[in-house]
């Protein structure tokens, strides 16, 4: 549960007020819904370092596949697929 | 060295573990903080290809670790509460309590959900409005700012059904405790990336300088862990006690301004009981005064009496630094993962159930 794990924002999905924002993050094909409170900077097509269901920070293309590639091939990203039950 | 072909930069690997080697001359222990970077270590048998100079022990950055036995028999007691759904990150199930865990209360018929975020906790709460709904608040400064922000979106949408039972544990005052030991040996710490991309750097300078002990900000994937304990040891082999940022691709010194604020909104420092090491003084976070209708422990009035912790486990000892998981008479007999005796032995990233998975781990204390 300590992990950050990167992915890609791909639609923003509510603005709530000025700063609480929510969208969608897709992590190698799993789509989550995020909260962007936290990253006021955070446009479409941005990755995000995303813990807990809130992104913490924006991070490079490039970085964030390698790091997602790292983390799936050590099946780290398990998480991801709990249910709400 | 296993897996090495699945490095991300098997050559960097190699020629780190190199220029570890060239440069260590004398005998050093490290500590790291965080509990994903012991599972990392331990699964990637990085354990291994360190010189036998280099000792890593494993510190209390675990929340499933150090969360202490009257915090589990609080949230048990507000899940046997008729009417309430008791939510929690999925590790903190089989944490053993003083009678039980939360995993047995839920086999006994207590509502205890499984979720992936506090957010989800208070749609939940929103869409049961006959029920009380608590999230258990575990973690580190990295998770602090969620289950903060849970608190102020319940409020905006005036929600009076949701509360957290909070159980935060921060990382500073714990290496400070663990530091302030005289039995302890740790020459340097790799202080939690994650942790430091919410709360910056600034808190490390004093300790670094106080206890003369280098703090290098590492983050969890092998190549970093190995730059981590390289620019420790480079320190340490010159003599020197600075915090060094390794993982500065996710690590601003002021850290993220506005999880910082969130976390202010809501919560006070408190002092709080560490599972195995006992009351450290400002070392957790509270729900503050102007929340504290979110506040489970004031909504449900709980009163549960401290309770005694299981003598036969030592990870007190273990997260110190003091000892290593194998050296636990109970590893691997009476405490396993199916039947943890102990919480460092139930989650993944808690350093007896690393090394019970991997048993590559063997290193030193076998030697
Ligand atoms: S092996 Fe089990 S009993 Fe021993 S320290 Fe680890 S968790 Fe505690």
């Amino acid at each position: 549960m300590c992990l950050a794990i990167p992915g890609k924002l791909i639609a923003i999905t509510a603005q709530l007020d000025d700063t609480f924002r929510t969208g969608k993050v897709s992590f190698g094909g799993i789509q989550k819904e995020v909260n962007l409170f936290m990253v006021p900077e955070a446009k479409i097509d941005d990755y995000l370092l995303v813990h807990v269901g809130v992104a913490i920070s924006v991070v490079d293309e490039e970085e964030a596949k390698l790091t997602f590639k790292y983390l799936k091939d050590m099946g780290e990203v398990e998480e991801l697929e709990t249910p709400i039950n | 060295m296993k897996f090495l072909t699945e490095y991300r930069d098997p050559e960097m690997v190699v020629q780190y573990v190199k220029e570890i080697k060239a440069i260590t001359t004398k005998p050093w222990t490290l500590m790291e903080i965080c509990g994903g970077q012991t599972h990392s270590l331990v699964k990637n048998g990085i354990l291994d290809m360190l010189p036998k100079l280099i000792t890593m022990v494993h510190g209390p950055g675990c929340p499933v670790c150090v969360t202490s036995v009257s915090v589990i028999d609080e949230a048990i007691y507000l899940a046997e509460q008729p009417h309430v759904i008791l939510c929690s990150f999925g590790d903190m199930l089989r944490v053993p309590g003083s009678k039980k865990s939360l995993l047995e209360a839920k086999a006994e018929g207590a509502d205890i959900r499984i979720l992936y975020s506090p957010l989800e906790a208070v749609q939940l709460a929103k869409s049961n409005p006959d029920k009380q709904v608590v999230f258990f608040a575990v973690g580190f400064e990295t998770t602090a700012p969620a289950n903060a922000l849970s608190v102020v979106h319940a409020a905006s949408l005036g929600l009076n059904n949701y509360s957290i039972l909070a159980s935060h544990v921060l990382v500073p005052p714990a290496m400070e405790a663990i530091l302030g030991d005289d039995e302890n040996t740790i020459n340097a710490f790799l202080a939690a990336g994650h942790v430091c991309t919410i709360m910056g750097i600034d808190e490390y300078y004093p300790i670094a300088e106080k206890y003369k002990c280098p703090i290098v900000v590492t983050g969890f994937e092998p190549v970093d862990l190995l730059q981590g304990i390289l620019m420790a040891v480079q320190q340490l082999e010159r003599g020197e006690y600075k915090v060094e940022n390794q993982y500065a691709r996710s690590v601003q010194r002021e850290g993220n301004k506005m999880a910082k604020e969130t976390i202010q909104k809501v919560f006070t420092v408190s002092d709080r009981v560490w599972r195995g090491i006992g009351n450290i003084p400002e070392s957790g976070y509270e729900v503050n005064e102007k929340y504290k209708n979110f506040n489970a422990r004031v909504k449900f009035k709980i009163n549960i009496p401290l309770a005694e912790e299981n003598k036969e486990c030592i990870s007190g000892a273990i997260m110190k630094g003091l000892k290593k998981p194998k050296e636990c008479p109970n590893f691997g007999i009476q405490c396993k993962p199916e039947h943890p005796l102990g919480a460092p032995m139930v989650s993944s990233e808690g350093a007896c159930a690393a090394y019970y998975h991997y048993a590559s781990a063997d290193e030193v204390v076998l030697e």
